[in-house]
Formats: C-alpha cells, structure tokens, sequence
C-alpha cells in the first residue's frame, strides 16, 4: 500500500517540507500518529501530510494577501487609491471561485484514491499468512481472541512483526473506538456488528492503543498495551500463554462482561472458539451497564463500576 | 407524589457543584429583591418579559446567549485545569463529575450559548435592515425566546436536582439508553433541549417568513443586505433539519420512557440509527450558527472599508451553496464506522466542496477591502482575527474529510481543536464583532474601543495557547473527553492548554470590564445621530435606540445598500428628504402568553425528567390552555396616533440636520 503520487512542484515540496519539520519537531519525542510502525499507519500520514502541503500552497498566501491587503488599504495611508464604488470584476470573481473549485478537485481526487486504497476492511497483501484476531470491548476494557492459536487476552495485544493482522472487532456493550495510533486506521466497535480492520507493524516494539469514542466512566483506562514480536518470540509467547491461566469460557466471560476499570493485562490459556459469534449475535447479552439507581441517590448514578 | 425526586437528588456529596448552586440561588434572590425594593417589576413586565417587540426579544436572546456563554466557559476551565492535573492521577473532577462538564459544556456552549445569540442578532436586525416595523409573528417570537429561556433554566436547574447527562453532547446509544445511564442525566438533556428547540423552530418559521413576505417597499431580494440572506438561509437550515433532531430525540425519549426499542443494544435497535439522524441535523447546525456570522462580518468588512461588499451576488450563491450542501455532508461524523469506500468518497468530497463556498466568501472580504479606507476599530479587529483564524480552521475541516486522515485524527483532540478553531474563530469572534458593531444602535451608546482591542487580543492570543497545544495532542494519540491521562508524555502540552484558558479568562474580564465603563461613561459614548460607524444599511437609518415602530415611515429602496443611497443623496442636495405626512401607526400589543407557556413548558420538563406524571398532565394542560385563551383574544394591536409618530420622527430629523451638516462640511466620502 504505497503513498499516493502527488505532483511534486516545488512550492508543494518546500509546504511538504514546512510541516514535516514542524510535525517532527513536535512529535519526535514520542510516538503518534504521524510516526507510523506499519504500512497503514503510513499511508494515512502519507495523505494526512500530502493534503496539508497542498492546503497550504494556497492558505499562506491567502492569508498574507488578508493582511497585506488591510494594511495597505488602512485609512491613514493617503498613499492607496481609494475606489469608492468597486465592488465588482468579472476576472477577480472568476478567479476567486477557481482558486477553490481547482484545490477540491485535485483533493477531491485524493479523497477517492485514498478512500479505496485506505479502506479499513481491504485486505493487506503479504508474503506471511494473516492472523486472525478478535476484539470484544467491554465496560471498560479490550478483550482479544487468538481463534488460531485458542487463546485470549484482555488489555494486552501481541502480535508478530511484518505479518498483517486481521481485526474483527464488536462491542458487547456501548460503542468504542478500537486504535492503534502508530498502527493507523481506527475503527469503531459497535454492538450486535462485527467491523473489520488490516493492520500491519512492519518492525517489532511496544506500543499502546486506546479508545476513541467515550463509553462511560472507565473509558479513560480503556487503554491496552500494544506488543508487535519477531514471529518466533510471537510463537514462544503463544505457547507460554497456554500452558498458565484459566479458561474463557461462558461462566469467565460473564464474569468479565461486568462493569470494571483500570484493569491490568491478563491472558487466557483457552478460549471457547463459539464466544465471539455469540457476543457479536448477541446470544450472550450484552453488559448490564451500572446497577439501577436507589432511593439513597435519586436521579443520579453513583456507581462507577466495580470500584464503589 | 414527587416521582423519583427526593431530598437525595441534590448532590451533598458533591461540593462543585454544591457551592456554585448556592451562589447562583444568592445571586438570583439578591437581583429579585433588588427589583422588587426599587419597584422595577412593573418596568420589566411592561417593557420586556411581555413585550413583543423584535428588538427587545433580540436583547434578551443575546443577554441568555452571553450569561450561558459564561457558563460553558466555567466548565472549559475546569476541563483543562482537570486534564493538566490529572496526569497518572485522579485529579480533582471523579469521572461522574467530569462527564457532565464536558457534556454540559458542548450543549451549553452551542445550544443555548451561539444559538441564542444568533437568534437574537437575526431578530433583532432582520425587520430593521428590511425597513419593516417588525417580524411576521410578533407573539409567536416572545413565545419562542420564553421556551429556549425555559431549555437553558432546565439544563442549570440539574447542576442542583439531580446530574446533567454523563454521555458527550450527543448522547449516543447505546450509551444514552437506560441500562447504561440510568439517572435523570439524560432526561434532563432530553426535555431541556426538545423545549428549546421548539422555541428554535418558532424563530426560523419567524424570520423565514419575515425576509420572504414582509420586506419593505423596493427591498427586492437583490437589495436586501447579505446579513439578511444568511438569516434566511440560516433559518431555512433551522426549518429543515430541527424537526430531525426533535423526532429522534423523541424516539431516545421513547427507549428510555416506555422501553422501545428504536436504538437500544438489543432487540433489534439500532443505534447507528441515532447517529444518523442526529448528525443529519447536527452538521447543519453548525451552519446555522456560521452562516449569520458570515452575514456580520459581511457588514463589517463594507462598513469599515467604506466601500461596498466586494462581489454581492456571488456572496450570495456562495451562501446558498453551503445551505444546500451543508445537508449533504453529515455522514463525515463518523467514516470509521466502517461504512466502506464509496460512502466515505461521497462523503469525503461532499464535505470539501464546502470549502468552495467559504473560500469565496473569503476572497470577497479581502477585495472589499481592496481600494478601501480600512479603520481598525474593534469589529474590524474581530474580523481580521476571523479570517486568520477561520483559514486554518477550514484547513484542518478539509482535513478531517479526507477518509484516510479522518482515520488518525477522529474524535482525537485534533477534532476539538478544529471544531473549536471554526466555532471560536467564526461563530463567537463573528457574535463579538457584532455585539460591538450594533451595541450603540441598541442602546444608544457605543462600547469603550480600547478595552474592546484589549479583549480582542487577549481572546485571540489565548485561543491559539489553548488550541494549538491540542491539535499536537491529536497527532500524538490523544482521544478527546479523558477524565484522567495515562501518558506522561502530553503533559508538556496539557500546561500550555491551561496557560492559553487563563489568557482567555482575562479576555472575558476585559469584556465585562468593557461593559462596565461604557455604562459609566455613557454620555461621553453617546451615539445622538443614530448611524455611528458611518453605516450603509436601513438600521442606521433610524434613531439609536430605535423607536418600538422602527420608522415612522416605512422607507421606500432605490437601489442596493439602502441608506448609503439616501445618505449621499441627502448630502448632495444639501437636504434631507421632505417631511412626509404621518400616519397613525398599528402595532402588535404586549402579550404574557410567551413566558406563561415557557413556565408552564419548564413545569412540565422537569416533572417528565422526576416522573411525577399528575404534575406533567396539569402543566401541559396549563399551557395549551394559554395558548386557546390567546387565540381567542379580540383586540390585538393598538394604535399609535399620528402626532406621536410625527414628534418621534422630528426629533431624529432634527439629529440627522446635524449628521448632514457635518458630512456636507466634510464631504461623505473621507
């Protein structure tokens, strides 16, 4: 998934350039989402940094134009020719409905190529085979599934290095926003759906992802830890989770469906393989939310999850 | 008796909250009784809580609109001050207290802070600048301001009974359903913003109405001032898209009243549904808070420049243009939903191409300063930090339609800081420019310049120390509305947010501080001619303030810019038009109907939000019942003799001798 070609004149480069260096300056400390691990998360940026140059080839100078034009024209300069009664030129408003007419349509065009090629649910194309995984959000927390491997874990994805991996991702109870901001494209989880999403990190190293929809009074610790391994520790890792834990199954997950927060990473040795089908069909129902409010609080909730 | 409403409603717990209740409650028995010792009941009664004058429902909605503005800016300072502490900490704000700020700050800040202050600019320029003596339906209008006061008593009245809703200022399902949110938190939200959007729909019907049938003699549509058509087409939006948002508000109320199933998690709901539907109005919305800003600035920039608005026709498609593609776009809320490539390309294309019609507005403000004598007088400065402001606001929208760069930055603090950069830097600076550039039309004094230039530039320069900061957090990964942060790492960033909130709060003292010495100094400030700023359109034709009839006669228009046209005219033969023969004028009377429903309307909300049903039955029926024994009053309009009209009209003949004086002396164009 290669960035997009864009016509590289040289204003475009020197623009291109211009926010490179003040988005570097920024963000070279820690990682966002303009410091991509994996080819998606590049392509993004790629068109994020692309559109921006393009933008500001035209918005620098509208704005000196803006303030150039206020000050020469200010009341105290006798010097600038005053005209009274225009207010009007065929070639000005021509150009004036162009200059934007023509910067939507060359990003126009960039909205459609890279709407297709950035699609969430299109395929990565690899050499390794694509790993499946499945995501559950809770209150308040990200269970993954491994049904290759017959393991899950909560707060806490590994996963190997240069091998694309394919998200199927629901919401057993509100809506969530599952995001890996080094990884690229988010992707909202929503219940009784089932969204897909390709991510792929192209070196190992540790990362983070969060949600980015609000979801109630723990989605502040919906965080999770975000590991990308050399297949080989991948593998290692996989069979150390099995040989420790418990099992999900349905008695686990209802357990696990409850209102928490700031819960730590944890793993599972076995799974049942029918659990994500019947959390994304609803056969299981979703999380009951907080308990229902009492007489000693009327009208207000004061449950806050499991905590209280 | 009292539903679920108990003396455990009220947050003791709680001291936030607790406190500022208490001294709002002080505040507003000291200003009761402050009217009722100096006798003012009658006065307010009179003049404005029952009148139907265009003018003074204007005024109230602008006073609502900044005392809410005040409000929501109390919940932004403690959002960031909460974010800056709370790094790998708690903080000072527990999630279910922090939930409601940032939830009561967004419904605050753009339902019942901008969209009063809109409605109150539309109604009270709108009959002026069309040279009418008022609105289509005068008593509908008081109706209309009573019921969006109502809403905003709603919202404040859950800081004290029970919560405001948790949920993000569109509450979304399932969230918003009542398995996730049981308490009143989102009935409150409910009621409170289904009253005040009938009083939202009232003003559009209104104005719609008023700009299509009610313009005066030779204010063909091509004449009007562009202030007028934003308002047209700001209310046309608000026409279309406020029943969307009542009926789906309506069907959440229906889920969480009587367990239908419209958006719930189960049982065949669909919440995406919701999301939709509220989008469907919410998008629009904000073009109905933009557009009438565009239509200030619009006058600003003629006005301040001397000249007329550079390229008025193309002003005016560009302004339809983006009514009509404004509807059209509202899908980009949420392309990571996953609906695939060609609805995020319609989308994605959809939303840019706004951009043409705000990009010409922008290029015709610049050329109407092109050739002008640009004074820099405290609207002018607005103006300029709009543009500035406004561009880059607009760049990153562009952004945020591109479906691939949407899936870095949604729902990111880039989103806030963009949102934000055009509501800020277009709506509110556009609000400010206007209360600074009509406050002597209304009041008949003007507005200190320098402490207005010391709070545009403190207002322009914290904008940008909070907002920047944010848009670096998004690009760092930082998602919006976190209670507390987990990543050390942004906390450099979050310090300087707060810095910029507190270079803010010196910009609203500077705005208060602005007030008070104008009223001090008033007579210094007096504005005796009525056209202060060197005005083009028909409202600084009349008195400041104008008379309750607005014209004695209703004028009759020859041409564009209305008054220009009759000021060079005066100033060319040396005179002013001859005295015409006054005429008795009928005018609509005061009616107690408006605040009577909007009681009755809050009564009935507050007993929907606390299940007390028996309370509910009788408020509504009280205020159906209003609105029968209005339908069936005889008399409603009373005369204003001809000798009454005839002295009005010869005192400001008498003002604008002298105005004409001085413009022969100097020549009217500098």
């Amino acid at each position: 998934m290669g960035s997009l070609q864009v016509p590289r004149s040289r204003l475009a480069t020197v623009c291109r350039g211009f926010v490179l260096g003040l988005s570097c300056l920024a963000l070279s400390a820690c990682g966002g989402v303009l410091d991509p691990l994996g080819p998606v998360g590049a392509g993004d940026a790629a068109i994020l940094i692309n559109a921006t140059a393009v933008m500001l080839a035209i918005v620098i100078p509208t704005i000196a134009l803006a303030f150039w034009v206020a000050w020469r024209y200010r009341a105290s300069n006798s010097k600038a020719e005053y005209l009274p009664y225009w207010s009007y030129s065929g070639r000005i408003e021509a150009v004036v409905w162009s200059i934007p007419i023509l910067t939507i349509m060359f990003l126009g065009g960039l909205i459609w190529i890279g709407s297709y090629q950035l699609d969430p649910f299109r395929p990565l194309q690899s050499k390794t085979a694509t790993l499946e995984v499945q995501v559950v959000s809770l209150d308040w927390k990200w269970l993954f599934i491994y049904p290759q491997q017959g393991i899950a874990t909560v707060n806490q994805l590994v996963m190997p290095a240069d091998t694309p991996v394919h998200f199927s991702i629901t919401s057993a109870s509100v809506f969530n926003v599952f995001f890996v901001p080094r990884l690229g494209s988010m992707i909202y989880a929503m219940p009784g759906m089932v969204s897909q999403l390709y991510l792929k990190a192209d070196n190992p190293g540790e990362l983070w992802g969060i949600s980015a929809q609000f979801s109630g009074d723990g989605f502040s610790d919906m965080q999770f830890q975000v590991k990308s391994l050399p297949a080989a520790e991948f593998g290692e890792w996989v069979t150390s989770v099995r040989g420790a834990g418990s099992v999900l199954d349905q008695a686990a997950y209802a357990a696990l469906k409850q209102q928490t927060q700031g819960i730590p990473p944890a793993t599972y040795r076995a799974v049942d393989p029918q659990l994500f089908q019947a959390v994304a069909s609803q056969k299981i129902p979703p999380g009951p939310g907080p308990e229902p409010e009492t007489p000693q609080h009327a009208g207000r909730e004061v449950s806050s999850g499991g905590k209280d | 008796m009292f539903g679920k409403l108990s003396l455990s409603a009220i947050p003791f717990s709680q001291p936030i909250p607790l406190i500022t209740s208490a001294v709002v409650i002080l505040i507003g028995i000291a200003v009761l009784v402050l009217i009722t010792v100096k006798g003012w009941w009658p006065y307010l009664w009179r003049e404005w809580i029952t009148s139907v004058d265009h003018k003074r429902i204007g005024i109230m909605y602008c006073l609502l609109g900044v005392v809410m503005l005040i409000r929501g800016f109390a919940d932004a300072i403690m959002m960031r001050t909460q974010q800056a502490i709370a790094i790998n900490a708690p903080g000072y704000l527990p999630p279910e207290h922090y939930n409601q700020i940032f939830t009561a700050h967004g419904t605050i800040m753009i339902l019942f802070g901008a969209m009063p202050l809109v409605l109150g600019f539309m109604n009270f320029l709108v009959p002026l600048q069309l040279g009418v003596r008022d609105v289509a339906f005068p008593t509908f209008n008081s109706v209309g301001f009573w019921l969006t006061a109502s809403g905003a008593l709603l919202v404040n009245v859950s800081l004290f009974v029970g919560e405001f809703a948790r949920t993000g200022w569109l509450p979304y399902p399932p969230l918003s359903e009542i398995t996730y949110t049981p308490g009143v938190g989102v009935d409150y939200y409910l009621w409170a913003v289904q009253i005040s959007g009938v009083g939202t729909l009232i003003t559009g019907i209104n104005i719609v109405t008023t700009v299509l049938k009610m313009r005066c003699r030779g204010m063909s549509y091509l004449r009007m001032p562009v202030f007028c058509w934003t308002a047209l087409a700001s209310c046309l939006l608000i026409v279309a898209t406020f029943p969307i948002l009542t009926a789906t508000l309506a069907m959440l109320t229906l889920d969480r009243y009587l367990g239908w199933h419209y958006f719930t998690n189960t049982a065949g709901g669909n919440p995406m549904m919701f999301v939709n539907l509220v989008w469907a109005w919410g998008h629009p919305e904000v073009y109905i808070l933009v557009l009438p800003a565009f239509g200030i600035f619009s006058e600003v920039f003629s006005t301040f420049s001397g000249k007329p608005l550079f390229g008025y026709r193309s002003m005016v498609a560009a302004t339809l243009f983006i009514c009509v593609v404004s509807m059209m776009v509202w899908l980009h809320h949420f392309f990571t939903m996953g609906a695939g490539a060609a609805v995020n390309t319609f989308f994605g294309i959809s939303s840019s191409i706004i951009a043409v019609g705000t990009g010409v507005k922008i290029y015709n403000w610049i050329f109407t300063m092109y050739g002008g004598r640009v004074r820099f007088e405290a609207p002018m400065l607005w103006s300029m930090g709009f543009i500035f402001t406004f561009i880059i606001g607009g760049l990153t929208g562009v952004l945020l339609a591109i479906p691939p760069a949407d899936f870095l930055t949604h729902n990111s603090m880039f989103l806030v800081a963009h949102f934000h950069n055009v509501i800020v830097g277009g709506v509110v600076f556009g609000l400010f420019a206007g209360l600074e550039f009509w406050f002597p039309k209304a009041f008949g004094f003007r507005l200190h310049q320098g402490w207005g230039k010391a709070a545009f530039w403190l207002a322009f320069i914290g904008f940008w120390v909070t907002f920047t900061p944010l848009y670096v957090l998004g690009l760092l990964g930082m998602t919006r509305r976190l209670q507390h942060i987990n990543i050390p790492e942004w906390s450099p960033w979050l310090y300087v947010s707060v810095v910029g909130v507190g270079i803010l709060a010196l910009g609203v003292v500077a705005q208060a501080t602005q007030l008070v010495v104008s009223i001090r100094d008033r007579e210094k400030l007096r504005d005796l001619t009525g056209d202060p700023w060197d005005g083009r359109s028909l409202e600084w034709a009349t008195p400041s303030p104008p008379p309750f009839f607005n014209f004695a006669v209703t004028p009759n228009v020859e041409g564009e810019e209305a008054y220009w046209g009759i000021k060079l005219r005066a100033v060319e033969s040396q005179q002013l038009s001859p005295e015409p023969k006054y005429e008795a004028i009928e005018m609509p009377m005061n009616s107690p109907v408006g605040i009577y429903t909007a009681f009755f309307a809050f009564v009935f909300g507050f007993a929907m939000i606390w299940y007390i049903w028996w309370l509910a039955i009788v408020a509504f029926a009280a205020a159906f019942a209003g609105f029968v024994a209005f339908a069936w009053r005889d008399v409603h309009e009373f005369v204003v003799p001809a000798e009454e009209v005839a002295r009005a009209e010869r005192a400001r003949r008498a003002a604008r001798e002298a105005l004409l004086g001085r413009l022969s002396q100097q020549g009217v164009l500098p």
